[in-house]
């Protein structure tokens, strides 16, 4: 595969790199702190086309290859997982509703979220319902040209900005998905705070009490819920949480060199002490292999290549555990320093462990890269004597 | 682009099913759902192969279990796909 970046390419990385260093990266600490990020952001990165990046441009969506949109999400990741999030959960909307959305569907809701006029919301966690994800317990019934959502969705990401969710039901047992404006009557959205990490990104709870929602709001028939519709969303999600964790990774092997070249300790640079140097090494080969994983995984998505999907979860998992790691030893490095409020590592910390849970866990990424993977190995190596 | 005939499309599906089962063969109208092959995990795959595969695209209509069963009920809903279009 060549990994060559096009012009093309090169351009979407080096804007979205500009506008990191001008509007995330100088504030990102302070929306971090006061678990918040501006709606001055919201309006920029929809200006942008950010908030469409692949959206077809027939609905006013910046229609980017997935390479493009991968740099875009390091870019903005190296910055603020918080805001990468956004990216990730508004990709998750758009992308379910051009794939199994009905026309009107489609017409109605993808210029809004293209422009960013209207921000999405994936929501498929419930307080009983994590990894196990397909068995929702809440659920739809069906009342005329109606259904009565009950139930509750927790840990929703940009949950209490979002204009539009994405909700997983259960119709007679069977998984399904529905498009759920906020201002659906009887839908109670909470504001989640205090987490451990992407402190800005807007969590919510969402309590549904016999919420009417019209049946042509459902995506996908009944059935065909998570696995269909989920997933298409889900395997999108896990693509841009990888690429914002090779930007973690950049982010601390930044900031950690940095500071080792700066700082002295027994007559010299940190940088020139070889246990030291053992962890930079670590953080600039987990960086390259992260970046190569997911440019592997983007290339074969932007060739709907039915590989692409194992590839995203190796990418996935690789990259989120590298930039744990990165961001635990970029801490120890730094020392005392790191672990100041005020220090960006240890957000990056925070946020990455984050970064192995969402979207799949880790655990999950491993089963499912066995599940999808392992077979061809095994078969291509059974007459291998041991 | 060559026309696929009906056997080349059966035997497509069964390689690409195969890389993922533990078995050495299957019929055509081996239960791909009552097995719980496909599951979440591999739906996405099938679809995306089958896309790329023999040119089609699935849209929302397009998601029936029929369409899923087994090897023949892929064959015949693709060309069925081929058709239309």
């Amino acid at each position: 595969m060549n990994f060559e970046l096009t012009k093309e390419q090169k351009k979407w990385a080096e804007q979205a790199s500009d506008f990191t260093n001008q509007y995330i990266i100088p504030d990102a600490h302070h929306w971090d702190q006061n678990e918040m990020i501006p709606d001055t952001i919201f309006s920029l990165l929809g200006k942008l086309g950010y908030l469409g990046a692949l959206i077809p441009s027939k609905y006013g969506g910046l229609e980017m290859d997935i390479i493009s949109f991968g740099l875009l999400n390091e870019e903005i990741g190296r910055g603020c997982s918080s805001t990468r999030s956004l990216l990730t959960v508004q990709t998750m909307v758009g992308l379910a509703i051009v794939k199994w959305g009905s026309q009107e569907l489609r017409d109605y809701w993808l210029p809004l979220l293209a422009s960013g006029e209207v921000l999405g919301s994936f929501a498929l966690t419930e307080p009983e319902l994590g990894s196990d994800a397909a068995k929702h317990q809440t659920t739809a019934t069906k009342k005329s040209e109606h259904y009565l959502l009950n139930g509750v969705k927790t840990y929703i990401t940009f949950g209490t900005k979002a204009d539009l969710f994405l909700i997983f039901a259960s119709v007679d047992n069977k998984s399904t998905a529905f498009l759920v404006p906020a201002n659906t009557p009887n839908l109670t959205i909470e504001s989640i705070n205090g987490m451990l990490g992407c402190r800005a990104a807007s969590l919510a709870k969402l309590t549904f009490i016999d919420c009417p929602i019209h049946r042509e709001n459902m995506l996908a028939r009944p059935g065909f819920g998570f696995s269909h519709v989920g997933n298409i969303a889900l395997n999108n999600g896990r693509l841009t949480v990888a690429w914002g964790c090779v930007g973690i990774l950049r982010a601390c092997l930044d900031s950690a060199m940095a500071y080792a070249h700066k700082r002295e300790q027994f007559g010299k640079q940190l940088k020139e002490h070889q246990l030291i140097q053992e962890m930079l090494t670590n953080m600039i080969t987990h960086y390259r292999a992260a970046k190569l994983l997911c440019l592997e995984a983007s290339h074969l998505a932007n060739k709907h290549n039915h590989q692409s999907i194992g590839a995203i979860s190796t990418a996935k998992y690789f990259a989120s555990t590298a930039a744990l790691r990165a961001a635990s030893d970029a801490v120890q490095i730094l020392g005392a320093n790191g672990c100041r409020s005020t220090a960006t590592v240890q957000r990056f910390f925070r946020d990455a462990k984050i970064m192995e849970i969402i979207e799949g866990s880790t655990q999950i990424q491993q089963q499912l890269i066995f599940n999808l993977t392992a077979k061809e190995y095994l078969k291509k190596r059974q007459n291998i004597e041991v | 682009m060559t026309t696929l005939t009906e056997i080349d499309i059966k035997k497509q599906i069964k390689t690409f099913i195969l890389a993922y089962l533990s078995l050495e063969d299957i019929s055509d109208d081996y239960d791909l759902f009552e097995t719980g092959l496909v599951n979440s995990a591999f739906a996405m795959q099938l679809v995306t192969f089958l896309e790329s595969e023999f040119a089609i695209t699935f849209q929302n209509d397009d998601l029936e279990i029929k369409n899923f069963q087994s090897i023949r009920c892929i064959c015949d809903f693709i060309l069925y796909k081929q058709n239309v279009t």
